[in-house]
């Protein structure tokens, strides 16, 4: 197409040639997202979507300002000014006093070394700490105790009221770039290449005090901790820039499972080995990692990973998701994964089974995706022989949503109202179904009819 | 050289020709008569062939007390316009129909004078022998100094085409009101302030005179008067009573209500500004010194007073001050602007305007459909809106009497809109005598003789004031047989037709309104020729009159069967109507109503040409239906009640094709009008005549672009069903010219300008998509224009793209029918305007269904609560495709407008919406010529 534009003859399949990232034509059936609203207002990068509830969302970036939208209108509905720098880390906090109704926070941190929380209902600004000596990068509210942490070179623990509980001592120059909750009053934080189990406890001496201590230090990752996630109440997932991705324990911190090279084809060194060549370390890392009950999903570099739990190993994977790093991914309900990336594309993914026939020879692509864990090589010779009976997985690209003009950094899925993707551009993109829109507004339009009595015959 | 028989054939030719001449001519009976005026261009319709000045005017007449009628000024103000059109003779006669602005100064048994606040007067005048129509606004103007104080002024509109006139009435008269309105306004400053100065001249005068009586009271001590001292007591008392006079007079000035202006949101002066700017502006200021002039507007404080000499000057040594002096300057330059404005207005064919008045009245009633694809822009302004309702508020009875005057009353006034205010029935006497007289004498006798029968009505109509709607149609026909033939016809839009001259038909009888003076001093029924008698016998059945007397009163209009079918009931009831000769005025004369062509009686179907002005736009009203005594097709179309909601259900087929005929015949005309005379400009409603210039430029670009470009279809279907389309090019004018010519395809979002952007030079965003729907983008060869390309290239899925450059297109495909006949390459319509006309037409079906598809409740709702979503889709579907008639991509285009019309429905007023973007993931293909 852009041949044809710039005016050679030439057929555009070259492109396809050039990249092998899978395209999809125009024709896209079941993507359902027909219909987009651009929401302006950031002035830079945005880096943070959070949703408030079933109809509100925030979104927060370099510009310093959160933004409180209507994902069902795109309408604007409050514009938050309080941070000088940009947000660090954003999180939802729904407070849930006894006396009063439940009323919806945000807090967020920002690089002035500040933390906001804002009420999202009436779009103030609740309290402000100023007392960080680093700028906070990560957020946790701990919903069951009504606490919320506060990650950076070192870790706090606040109540509701911003009393500052207890902190720990100074970490480490760099801080917590991840911080997962844990079962037992556990944190999980990701400082470095380290994983430090804390452990909060009441005081004896205060009835509301409560204490933090370091359990343990986990060192069993290479590289710095990208991601840190958690799948379930007894298991929860660390990947790192160099494409370590480590299942744990999540009671007793051990390791269940663990691949470092699963995206590696230099295993089979036969097989493309210019690959490795190209491969930097930016497109191994593991940047975002999700999971629903069975599978852990992992973008590392351009490519996505399924990852089985049970099986321990890759089930599906597309190694050249985009034509770029892979920002954030999440998994639907329906068997279906959404992925954004530094290209400015979001794609649409379904988990499909392979029919394949037991006669047919399995595509040495397939084999690259092998995870020849150093845990056990045993158990993945098993596994080996096993995959002749247990059903094959694969990413069918089903649709890609095409509007940002620069890296897509995170988005929101929304369930039928749409999805909410943030950009570079500094817009945020309502997609919506646009079958779904019309008759919506058809509802609308027959309710406005019989509210302006023009349904009356006259 | 394939047959040599053809060849000769052709050189033969010429001598065939001849051989035709000489086969022997017609029978007389069976000729027809050539169109009189066929050297000036074969066009039937251009009523002002005969006519001796070359377009409308406005002409500014005043009945000056020292020289008699004198014309003051034209508008447009240029000695071509009205060529040799004898503006003396026009500005007498028109001033000798003014009865109203009569009467002023003292009245029997008033001690003081008194002003009459007399309603302007609005006549019709016509004058056959100079070709010449006018509607003219008599007025008055209060001038101390003028013979009872009134100076009395008259503006008309002077056509050549009688049917404008008469059509337009209702709009003319509520211009030229305003601009009267205007013009009275800032006269009553005037003379408010020229009384002020006056009563000032007048209490100086007295303070001087006092004194000089004390002074020769106290000179004077013999006890008796002299003679100088009884004089200067007298002179003194005069002083006196004259202070008081004007003092009355001012009051009376003063205390004029001005709710004319209230009423009528027209508000040509602010107050304080305005006489500012006029004090500023004074020419006439800088010459004090003249006696008996006083100055409007200078300052009040720095006024000196003057001695009033107790003998005033002659009447006819004094200047009489100027219309500019009268009014002030700033509302005298209003009024000419507003008479300007009249004169745009109302130039041009009359069929152009009627069409035009016929669509901005159509197009109001789509308030939810017509943001669409027309510029509604002029819809907020306040349209010359006709007084249509006038008789929805009377009573049945009225509306029955109405009827009855309506079907009495005759044809000429047959499109005049219903008037609001009680018109009078002024029995005016003819005279039978005027049969035999001269004719250039006539005309004028019997025009003195009017002025004495309305002379005499003065009294009554001055009694009620407010009878401000009267209308005269005077009419001098010279009834020179032989004449009148070629002359009637020259005004009359009326093809000579084969049966000319064969039947003696009976006077029709046809219908008005209202009861409208019709006087008419044509007193010969030879007057009518007899082809045009006969010219529309399809029309009507005529009963062949017993009695040449008698003829006139016998109205008795019958329809056609054959042609009556679009009519109701109400059009036959009036043909139950018997005659009341009382309201037939022109009762010795019937027949020069025949003169007037009787518009909508002939069908149209014939080589695709109307002979028929369209009619003037009328409310449904069923009692003023009977008023069309006939109209086929085309204005049964178009009468509203079925362009409601209900419309589209009920007649949309009618309705559809006499909109085409109607837009394409309008279309016709005023073209044919255009090509036979230069002097035809395009009537610009309303100030919109930029937006007039650019449908045309751009039809004909359209025209163009479907001739030129094989694949116009998928191009013009991108932009119906709101896929933004990029026309690509390197050179601008080229890229505009094809924006341009496409634009008339896009669909408005909202009541704003069209989402169109002609020339884009950065890379298109997303956002762009939202805001445009039609881009025209440059394709540069410089590194950012690759970029331009690349941002192309990525968001191609929400667009189509037309290179101008290599000619092709890339775009969804296009499989419907509806673009087929919007953009057919083989049309034969040749003009851009037509052409706008002709997918104006189509894109309304369009709307009409869209509107229909948007508001059927339950294609997008379920009937029932367990009703499925699905069934409701297929019912949706089923719908689009079996009631609408619509196929494959015609689908996306009525969905697309759906869509809108619904966003533009639940659309907040106060905020402006998100812009959405809709988009299918389609694929694209390549065209190539």
């Amino acid at each position: 197409m852009l041949r044809w534009l710039i005016g050679g003859g030439r057929e555009p399949q070259g492109l396809a040639e050039k990249s092998s990232v899978q395209t999809i034509g125009e024709e896209q059936i079941q993507n359902p997202y027909t219909e987009l609203l651009v929401l302006k207002g950031h002035q830079d990068i945005v880096r943070f979507l959070v949703q408030i509830d079933d109809c509100r969302f925030a979104s927060a970036g370099d510009d310093g300002i959160i933004f409180l939208w209507n994902a069902q209108t795109g309408e604007k509905l409050y514009e938050l000014h309080g941070h000088t720098h940009k947000i660090t880390a954003i999180a939802p906090f729904s407070s849930s006093d006894v006396t009063e109704e439940k009323t919806d926070l945000i807090i967020t941190a920002s690089a002035d070394r500040t933390v906001i929380v804002w009420d999202c209902t009436t779009g103030r600004q609740v309290q402000k700490v100023s007392c960080f000596h680093s700028t906070v990068k990560c957020l946790t509210v701990l919903q069951r105790l009504n606490v919320w942490l506060s990650g950076g070179s070192d870790l706090c623990v606040w109540n509701q009221k911003l009393d500052l509980l207890c902190k720990t001592s100074h970490l480490s120059d760099a801080g917590i770039s991840a911080l997962v909750e844990l079962p037992k009053n556990c944190v999980a934080a990701a400082v470095g290449k380290e994983l430090i189990i804390f452990r909060l406890s009441a005081s004896n001496n205060e009835s509301e005090g409560w204490n933090v201590l370091e359990v343990k230090r986990l060192v069993d990752h290479q590289d710095n901790i990208s991601s840190l996630v958690s799948v379930n109440d007894l298991t929860f997932v660390t990947g790192s820039h160099v494409g370590e991705l480590i299942v744990w324990d999540a009671l007793d911190w051990t390791k269940q499972a663990f691949e470092c090279n699963f995206w590696d084809s230099s295993v089979h060194p036969d097989v493309q080995p210019e690959i490795k060549l190209s491969q930097s370390p930016n497109e191994t890392s593991v940047q975002h990692l999700t999971s629903d009950e069975e599978c852990v999903f992992a973008a590392v570099g351009k490519g996505i990973y399924v990852y089985n739990l049970q099986m321990k190993r890759v089930i599906a994977c597309q190694k050249t998701a985009h034509d770029s790093s892979v920002l954030h991914i999440e998994k639907l309900p329906n068997r279906q994964l959404i992925s954004c990336s530094e290209d400015g594309s979001v794609r649409i993914w379904e988990l499909r089974e392979k029919q394949q026939l037991p006669a047919e020879p399995v595509p040495t692509g397939f084999f690259n995706m092998w995870g020849f864990g150093r845990t056990n090589k045993q158990a993945n010779q098993a596994a080996k022989k096993m995959q002749e009976n247990t059903p094959m997985y694969f990413l069918e690209l089903i649709g890609d949503l095409i509007g940002h003009s620069s890296a897509v950094q995170m988005f929101l899925y929304f369930g039928e109202l749409g999805l909410a993707t943030c950009s570079a551009d500094h817009l945020i993109i309502l997609w919506k179904d646009g079958e779904r829109e019309s008759s919506l507004r058809s509802l609308t339009l027959f309710k406005k009819l019989a509210q302006n009595g023009d349904l009356q015959l006259k | 050289m394939i047959s040599a028989p053809d060849v000769v054939a052709f050189t033969r030719e010429e001598e065939l020709e001849d051989d035709l001449y000489r086969e022997p001519p017609l029978p007389e009976e069976y000729s027809v008569p050539l169109f009189p005026f066929a050297g000036q261009g074969a066009n039937p319709w251009a009523k002002v062939a005969g006519s001796k000045f070359t377009r409308d005017f406005i002409l500014i007449s005043e009945f000056s007390e020292q020289v008699g009628p004198q014309p003051l000024l034209t508008i447009p103000d240029d000695a071509k316009v009205s060529g040799t059109f004898d503006l003396n003779y026009f500005s007498l006669r028109i001033m000798s129909v003014d009865y109203q602005a009569s009467f002023v100064g003292h009245p029997p048994g008033s001690a003081y004078p008194k002003l009459n606040f007399v309603e302007d007067s609005k006549v019709v005048l016509g004058d056959s022998k100079e070709g010449a129509f006018a509607y003219v606004h008599h007025l008055t103007l209060y001038d101390l100094e003028a013979r009872g104080f009134v100076r009395p002024f008259c503006m008309a509109y002077i056509s050549a085409d009688e049917h404008k006139i008469m059509q337009q009435f209702q709009e003319l008269s509520a211009e030229f009101s305003k601009a009267s309105e205007c013009l009275k306004t800032g006269n009553r400053k005037a003379f408010a302030n020229e009384l002020e100065k006056k009563l000032k001249d007048l209490d100086y005068t007295r303070t001087v005179l006092h004194n000089e009586t004390e002074q020769q009271k106290k000179a004077n001590d013999k006890g008796y008067y002299t003679t100088q001292a009884i004089e200067k007591a007298n002179e003194l008392a005069s002083v006196e009573k004259s202070i008081i006079e004007h003092q009355d007079l001012l009051r009376q000035i003063r205390s004029y209500p001005y709710r004319k202006l209230k009423e009528s949101e027209f508000h040509p002066y602010e107050p304080e500004g305005a006489l500012d700017r006029a004090d500023d502006q004074d020419p006439t200021a800088s010459d004090p010194s003249e006696p008996g002039e006083t100055h409007l507007y200078s300052h009040m404080p720095s006024y000196t007073p003057k001695l009033i000499k107790a003998k005033s000057a002659k009447c006819f040594d004094k200047k009489l001050k100027t219309l500019e002096e009268l009014c002030d300057v700033y509302f005298f330059t209003q009024t000419l602007d507003q008479l300007h404005h009249i004169e745009r207005t109302f130039r041009g064919d009359v069929c152009y305007l009627l069409t035009e008045q016929i669509s901005r009245a159509l197009l109001k009633q789509q308030s939810v459909t017509n943001f669409l694809f027309e510029d509604v822009s002029f819809l907020d302004e306040k349209p010359p809106e006709k007084q249509y309702r006038g008789c929805q508020g009377l009573s049945q009875e009225a509306i029955d009497e109405k009827c009855l005057e309506e079907s009495l009353a005759p044809k000429v006034v047959i499109s005049l809109g219903s008037y609001k205010s009680s018109v009078e029935c002024v029995p005016i006497k003819m005279e039978q005598e005027m049969e035999d007289s001269e004719e250039p004498k006539m005309s004028e006798s019997v025009m003195s003789e009017h002025q004495e029968n309305l002379d005499y009505l003065d009294a009554d109509i001055k009694g009620s004031i407010s009878s401000g709607e009267s209308i005269e149609v005077l009419r001098t026909e010279k009834s020179g047989s032989g004449l009148t033939k070629s002359e009637s016809q020259a005004s009359l839009p009326v093809m000579p037709s084969p049966q000319a001259g064969r039947s003696k038909v009976g006077s029709r009888r046809t219908v008005s309104e209202d009861s409208i003076e019709v006087l008419s001093t044509c007193p010969s029924e030879s007057l009518i020729p007899e082809d045009f008698k006969a010219s529309y016998p399809s029309a009507i059945n005529e009963e062949p009159y017993a009695d040449d007397d008698e003829g006139g009163l016998r109205f008795t209009p019958r329809l056609n069967p054959g042609v009556d079918d679009g009519q109701d009931d109400a059009s036959k009831q009036e043909s139950l109507v018997q005659v009341d000769a009382a309201c037939c005025i022109g009762k010795e004369s019937p027949n020069f109503l025949e003169a007037l062509p009787e518009p909508g009686q002939r069908p149209c179907e014939e080589a695709g040409v109307v002979r028929i002005p369209p009619q003037p736009y009328r409310p449904a009203e069923q009692g003023l239906r009977g008023g069309f005594p006939c109209h086929d097709g085309l204005s049964a179309g178009l009468l509203p009640c079925e362009l409601d909601s209900r419309y589209l259900t009920g007649s949309r087929e009618v309705s559809k094709s006499s909109l085409d005929e109607c837009s394409d015949s309008t279309s016709y005309i005023s073209s044919a009008a255009s090509t036979c005379s230069d002097r035809t400009p395009s009537p610009a409603h309303l100030g919109c005549a930029a937006g007039e210039r650019h449908r045309k430029r751009a039809g004909q670009n359209a025209l163009r672009f479907i001739r030129q470009y094989p694949f116009a279809h998928p191009a013009i279907y991108s932009l119906l069903s709101g896929r933004t389309l990029v026309v690509l090019g390197e050179d601008e004018p080229m890229v505009r010219k094809l924006v341009t010519a496409l634009s008339i395809f896009v669909p408005n979002c909202g009541a704003y300008a069209k989402p169109v952007k002609h020339w884009v030079t950065a890379p298109l965003h997303l956002v762009d998509f939202q805001k445009w729907k039609l881009i025209g983008l440059q394709r540069a060869v410089s590194p950012g224009g690759v970029n331009v390309l690349h941002t192309l290239s990525r968001y191609s899925r929400y667009l189509s793209i037309l290179d101008a450059d290599s000619k092709t297109l890339r775009c969804p495909l296009y499989k419907g029918s509806v673009v087929a006949r919007l953009a057919d390459h083989r049309t034969q319509i040749k003009r851009g305007s037509t052409y706008y006309m002709h997918i104006q037409s189509i894109l309304t079906q369009l709307c009409s269904k869209a509107f229909l598809f948007t508001f059927c409740h339950h294609l997008h709702l379920p009937i029932s609560e367990r009703e499925p979503e699905e069934s409701v889709v297929n019912r949706r579907m089923n719908f689009l495709k079996l009631q609408l008639g619509l196929a494959n991509e015609d689908i996306k285009i009525v969905q697309y407008l759906a869509e809108l019309l619904k966003l533009h429905y639940i659309q907040e007023p106060g905020q402006g919406g998100n812009p959405l973007l809709r988009f299918d993931y389609v694929p694209s293909f390549l065209y190539k010529i």
